[in-house]
């Protein structure tokens, strides 16, 4: 009795716990890591399936950091065949220590310059942009009387003490992406100096990249620096937030796609790569994004400016991914130790 | 008469029959501490042996290893003719009765005795009737479903004397396992424990600090202190004729003071008194020793005119015992005890004579 | 007795037989699996602290470079001052909790006994959202806070306060329920007072569990990472040191040096613990007599007092998330709706995440109560000691102190690495199963080697002297007299890998990702309410199953521990 309960238990443990035997195999089944927002995985999903019908996709998702993490602490044996919607400072790291695997993807040199690898066979491929943004939460804006602020400048402004939350750049990508955007519209010192003013008026630095975002939606504090696709999500829901693109130069970060060197399905992954810059797909970006790689698409995303394309700074990524361990330390050696609670 | 024959008989056949358990030069080691040093000892098949002495003495640490829980470090120990110095216990062939019971105590009393009949040896019918068998033999038939909580402390007793009964072994071994209970229900369980050995002629090896209850039971007496055999004999040779102060010190009640061996041949002077003592005999003058008596032989009043060496002694204090009154007397700076009949007990503060028998005075050589 | 020396003999002699040598192997197996499940994974990543990125080894320059960093001392001093004070906060609140429902007469001490245990049930982001919605810049009750921020030491303090305290409260609970009534009988015919008694007795029998709360306590404080990255604002902590390192910079050299860092103050605290586990030995007797409170208004209304507010605190903060959870959107549209709970419309994996929980949780607590317990039976009675007993004993207390996010990190080191066999694990629901067996080792195994230990230490004798088999015995008496703990670790391992994150977050794979997991995932993603809900879910399964557990208790105690009842 008591046996023949065990061996049914070992049965069914066995069961759950192997990976699903391949069901009669004729799709490819692609294991793609990604740090896309939740929603927008089903529709790309269907999306890619539809346009190459031999291959499925598995995501694997979470945020940038954790994923960037994986991905290189993996490096020895890799388990992505493909990253699709990465941060591109991600995919450059990856690229320095020869994770990836060099393809052009078909139709990819039509891609913007700055939006795809400068290496021939390139190594990643731009899909669209995401820029640093300021979250306003317009009701705690009236109670508090806090102006609407439109640049970077504005956030000097000593009324917005206390008000306002940005990510550490250190724990986070969007954080970086920030620091990055002001270093290349305002030069080395006077990002250094805008960052040391605004830094009097900075509540918290959060170790999350959309937790500056999401507490703003919900009115923890006024204003938070965070990127724009998240503040979507939160209108979405209802959040009372504004997402306000600085007009004085914003950075920007692009969501890339790569093949993993060591894919054990490497013709699959090229097929999706080449997918990933078609025009269609270029489309579906559109509709969340208001900037995509291929010139000549047209977004549907809404409550964009016109000129938005005319407020990104120019950025060499390769460059600033190489001063990137620089930057954060001269960054916490000014404001990290002195990030001590001040409550 | 006729029953000191058949003891005397039964002697005499055990020396010539092989002996069914042999102890040689068995020493156990734990780390750097030494619990048994070269324990060597024989016991005859049907015998009841106890081993006897303080806490520490090594005495359990001996019947571990006879039942192989902790085994020897050194040296062998036969049984029945096989060496089983380094078996598993589950190879050797005895039963085992623990100081606490060890009833385990989610089985009832049933399937307690009956924990160790099983395999094909034991189909159900078997084992059913020699548990009953043995439940009847300890007198718990009556009790055979409960669970060990709800029997008193003998009847536990005699649950885990009926477990360890049960697969007949050649070999009974006891730890202590009469120390938990009250003295009443423990001086019954003896008496009985001794019955039931004797009828099953099960050879039985007995660990216990208790002396009275070493001399009620036993056939002969191992007295062990810190590691080492001190003596092994009867309980009357134990009791008569302790082979050192340690055995005439922990076996029954002895007073005991320091002497030097006397010039002329078989005197001992102790605190200016001379006192005649066969045992000295032999020993050098000048030798330093340690004395014993035992408050039964000293002799008081008109009984101790008649004896050499007799002395007076202050009566300091009495104990009425029921049967024999013992008077605490002084002598100088010797304290010694006597006992004598209450009808005839002294006062305190009365000065009598006393005197030490000869031959009932147990010396032993004093390392100073 | 002869002088004669025997024959010198062949050295050891010893017939090991068969089932020694089975039950050895049983040792050395569970040493396998703790081995490859902590051991070499930590060690893989640990050695990573002595290396570049590049793989060259570096000696000590690691730590230098750490050493300088600014921002290290005050990490540092900000872990060991939060996690003390916490201690400070959470033992004698425990104390006094424990104290009422072992040593008073007080009415529903049931009900007290399954509130204790609500926060162990949720995920750590539960109290995190929960305290946001009560005490944050737009929180009902801020006002309590005089103006000062829960964004910070506060916020840190107050949830893992909510946090520790079921931990604190259990092992008290424990230590207060071995009580030896003689002890106060003797001290009351002394005519000593109250206060002297609770001086005198109580606190001396308690001092093993109060060492031992606190130990856990503050290890935990120390270790976990989740509450001050939600709700510690930019408070530096080492646990978010860590995290900085590892996930901000990808930089796993200076991760690793974190870590082991994170080990030192951990590995004191065990130290306590095992000095005061050395000092416990006999404290209790065998024939100890439970003590029975009697009546006393004095003591009783205070105590009930204290756990009434305990209990309003604990199932408040619980009432406040599921609330939120039932929220539109907090705090602007208030409006009540379940949509929050139709989790595949927030995250690809919805519902299925939570099916993945249910199943890594459970086969944890089935194969992992296995090990842990037949593991501590094979050290305490079957196999003789020696140095392979040791090693076991020693590892299993590792766990404790090893913060998860080092755990899941040293896992994909480990596991993923090329060379190694049990690769085929890596993505499996087995890896994410072996996982949390390994991070909740340390408890598990403490609890099942306390039951064991009050066993008589002979059943095992008896049994070999009967000729039984010690694996019949283990399985006719050791098991059923322990089943009560067993399923406490069934129920431990069951509610704890439901619930953790910080070290799953590395291993899940496409089709298993664990639901506290999305939890936090949605929380990323700004739907606070929608993760609050699935936080909500997981409590409500995991206080089924520990419900389901006290209502089977009636039974299974009649079916197991009838021979308890005189």
């Amino acid at each position: 009795m008591y046996r023949r309960t065990l061996t049914a238990t070992a049965v069914a443990l066995a069961c759950t716990l192997l990976p699903p035997a391949a069901e009669a195999q004729q799709r490819t089944r692609l294991t793609v890591y990604t740090a896309l927002e939740n929603e927008q995985l089903a529709p790309f999903k269907r999306a890619a399936e539809a346009a190459v019908p031999s291959i499925e996709i598995a995501w694997v998702r979470d945020s940038t950091g954790i994923m960037t993490a994986r991905l290189i602490a993996e490096r020895e044996n890799p388990r992505a065949d493909m990253v699709w919607g990465l941060s591109v400072f991600s995919l450059l790291q990856m690229e320095a220590q020869n994770m990836l695997e060099p393809y052009t993807p078909q139709g990819a040199e039509a891609l913007r310059p700055n939006f795809r690898s400068d290496r021939s066979p390139m190594t990643w491929t731009g899909m669209d942009a995401f820029v640093s943004a300021i979250c306003f939460n317009t009701v705690v804006a009236q109670q508090r009387n806090l102006p609407r602020p439109s640049t970077w400048a504005d956030l000097l402004n000593p009324v917005y003490r206390g008000h306002v939350v940005m990510p550490n750049p250190a724990s986070s990508g969007t954080g970086f992406l920030s620091v990055a955007g002001w270093l290349g519209a305002q030069g080395n010192d006077a990002a250094w100096t805008y960052m040391t003013g605004l830094h009097q008026n900075i509540q918290v630095y959060t170790h999350s990249g959309s937790a500056p975002c999401n507490n703003a939606a919900r009115g923890e504090y006024g204003l938070g620096i965070s990127f724009d696709m998240r503040a979507v999500t939160l209108r979405n829901q209802g959040a009372p937030i504004e997402i306000i693109v600085p007009t004085d130069g914003v950075g920007f970060d692009l969501e890339a796609t790569a093949i993993l060197r060591g894919s054990r399905n490497m013709e699959a992954a090229k097929r999706l790569a080449d997918f990933a810059v078609s025009r269609p797909a270029m489309e579906l970006y559109g509709r969340y994004y208001a900037l995509v790689a291929l010139p000549g698409v047209q977004p549907s995303v809404q409550n964009y400016p016109a000129e938005f394309e005319q407020r990104l700074v120019e950025q060499n990524f390769r460059d600033v991914a190489l001063r990137r361990d620089a930057i954060l330390r001269e960054w916490a050696s000014r404001f990290d130790s002195k990030s001590a609670p001040r409550n | 008469m006729s029953a000191e024959l058949a003891v005397a008989s039964a002697a005499a056949a055990a020396v010539a029959a092989p002996p069914y358990l042999v102890v040689e030069q068995v020493s156990k080691h734990f780390g750097t501490t030494i619990a048994l040093e070269r324990a060597s000892l024989t016991v005859a098949a049907g015998e009841f042996v106890c081993f006897l002495g303080p806490s520490g003495c090594g005495k359990t640490t001996l019947l571990r290893a006879i039942a192989g829980l902790d085994p020897a470090t050194s040296g062998r120990i036969l049984q029945d003719g096989r060496d089983i110095t380094f078996l598993p216990p589950a190879a050797r062939d005895f039963g085992i009765v623990f100081q606490s019971y060890a009833l385990f105590p989610n089985l009832s009393v049933n399937e307690n005795v009956g924990y160790g009949l099983r395999g094909r040896a034991w189909p159900t019918a078997r084992r059913t009737h020699r548990v009953a068998e043995l439940l009847s033999l300890v007198g718990l038939s009556e009790h055979a479903k409960k669970y060990p909580a709800q029997l008193s402390g003998g009847q536990q007793q005699r649950v885990a004397l009926a477990r360890a009964l049960a697969a007949e072994p050649g070999l009974l071994l006891l730890d202590e396992p009469l120390s938990a209970l009250d003295a009443q229900v423990r001086l019954h369980l003896r008496q009985e424990l001794r019955a039931l050995q004797r009828r099953l002629g099960v050879t039985t090896v007995m660990v216990t600090h208790d002396q009275e209850e070493a001399m009620g039971v036993s056939d002969r007496i191992v007295v062990m202190s810190r590691g080492h055999i001190e003596q092994i004999g009867t309980p009357e040779t134990i009791y008569r004729h302790p082979a050192s102060a340690f055995v005439a010190g922990f076996v029954g009640h002895a007073s005991h003071f320091d002497a030097v061996v006397d010039a002329s041949p078989g005197t001992l002077l102790a605190d200016g008194i001379t006192l005649p003592c066969l045992g000295a005999r032999k020993m050098l003058y000048g030798t330093p020793v340690q004395a014993f008596i035992r408050p039964e032989d000293v002799a008081l009043g008109p009984s101790a005119t008649a004896l050499e060496g007799h002395f007076a002694a202050r009566v300091m204090h009495q104990e009425f015992l029921g049967p024999v009154c013992r008077v605490t007397l002084q002598v100088g700076r010797l304290q010694l005890e006597a006992d004598v009949n209450p009808s005839v007990a002294p006062a305190i503060g009365e000065v009598l004579l006393a005197a030490l028998p000869a031959e009932r005075l147990m010396v032993f050589p004093r390392h100073v | 007795m002869s002088d004669a020396v025997l024959p010198a003999r062949a050295p050891s002699p010893v017939v090991v037989p068969l089932e020694a040598r089975l039950l050895r192997f049983g040792l050395l197996l569970a040493l396998a699996v703790l081995v490859a499940g902590l051991v070499l994974p930590l060690g893989t990543l640990l050695l990573r602290a002595f290396q570049d990125p590049e793989g060259s080894f570096v000696g000590l320059r690691n730590f230098a470079e750490y050493a300088t960093t600014p921002s290290l001392r005050l990490a540092a001093w900000n872990s060991l001052w939060t996690a003390a004070l916490t201690t400070l906060l959470v033992v004698p609140l425990a104390f006094g909790f424990a104290y009422a429902l072992t040593r008073a007469c007080i009415p529903a001490k049931g009900f007290f006994r399954a509130v204790m245990l609500l926060p162990v049930l949720a995920p750590s982001l539960l109290p995190a959202l929960a305290l946001i919605y009560l005490f944050g810049n737009q929180g009902m009750l801020r006002e309590l806070l005089f103006g000062n921020s829960i964004y910070g030491p506060i916020g840190i303090i107050v949830a893992q306060v909510f946090y520790c305290f079921p931990h604190a409260a259990l092992i008290l609970v424990v230590a207060l329920s071995t009580s030896d009534a003689r002890l106060y009988e003797a001290a009351t015919v002394l005519r000593a007072g109250h206060l002297r008694i609770f001086g005198t007795v109580t606190l001396p029998m308690a001092r093993y569990g109060l060492v031992s709360a606190s130990v856990v306590v503050f290890t935990l404080v120390v270790t976990d990472f989740g509450i001050p990255k939600v709700i510690g604002g930019q408070f530096p902590v080492l646990a978010t040191d860590v995290y900085k390192q590892v996930v901000g910079l990808q930089n796993f050299n200076m991760g690793a040096v974190v870590g082991l860092v994170l080990l030192l103050p951990a590995l004191l605290a065990f130290a306590a613990d095992r000095w005061a586990n050395r000092q416990r030995s006999g404290l209790l007797s065998g024939r100890a007599v439970p003590y029975v409170p009697r009546p006393r208004r004095a003591r009783d209304l205070p105590l009930l007092a204290l756990c009434l507010l305990v209990a309003v605190a604990l199932v408040g903060l619980v009432a406040v998330a599921v609330w939120g959870s039932l929220v539109t959107f907090w705090p602007y549209n208030l409006n009540l709706t379940l949509q929050n709970y139709d989790f595949d419309r927030f995250d690809t994996s919805g519902w299925a995440a939570l099916w993945n929980s249910v199943r890594i949780a459970a086969t944890a607590a089935i194969v992992g109560t296995a090990l842990i317990f037949g593991t501590a039976w094979l050290l305490e009675r079957g196999a003789p000691g020696g140095a392979l007993a040791s090693a076991v004993r020693f590892i299993a207390g590792v766990p404790l102190a090893v913060p998860g996010l080092v755990l899941g990190l040293a896992f994909i080191l480990f596991f993923n690495h090329p060379a190694n066999p049990l690769g085929f694990l890596y993505g499996t629901l087995a890896i994410l199963v072996l996982n949390g067996v390994v991070h909740f080792y340390t408890v598990m195994h403490l609890t099942a080697v306390t039951a064991i230990r009050q066993l008589d230490p002979e059943f095992e004798s008896v049994g070999a002297s009967l000729k039984v088999p010690a694996v019949v015995t283990f399985g006719r008496v050791t098991v059923p007299i322990c089943l009560p703990a067993i399923l406490d670790i069934a129920v431990y391992a069951f509610v704890n890998v439901m619930t953790t994150v910080s070290a799953v977050i590395f291993l899940y794979g496409p089709d298993t990702k664990p639901a506290s997991v999305a939890v936090v995932h949605m929380d990323e993603a700004g739907q606070s309410s929608a993760a609050a809900a699935m936080a909500v879910t997981i409590l409500a399964i995991t206080a089924s199953v520990k419900l389901a557990q006290i209502a089977t208790t009636g039974a299974v105690n009649r079916l197991t521990q009838g021979w308890r009842a005189r």
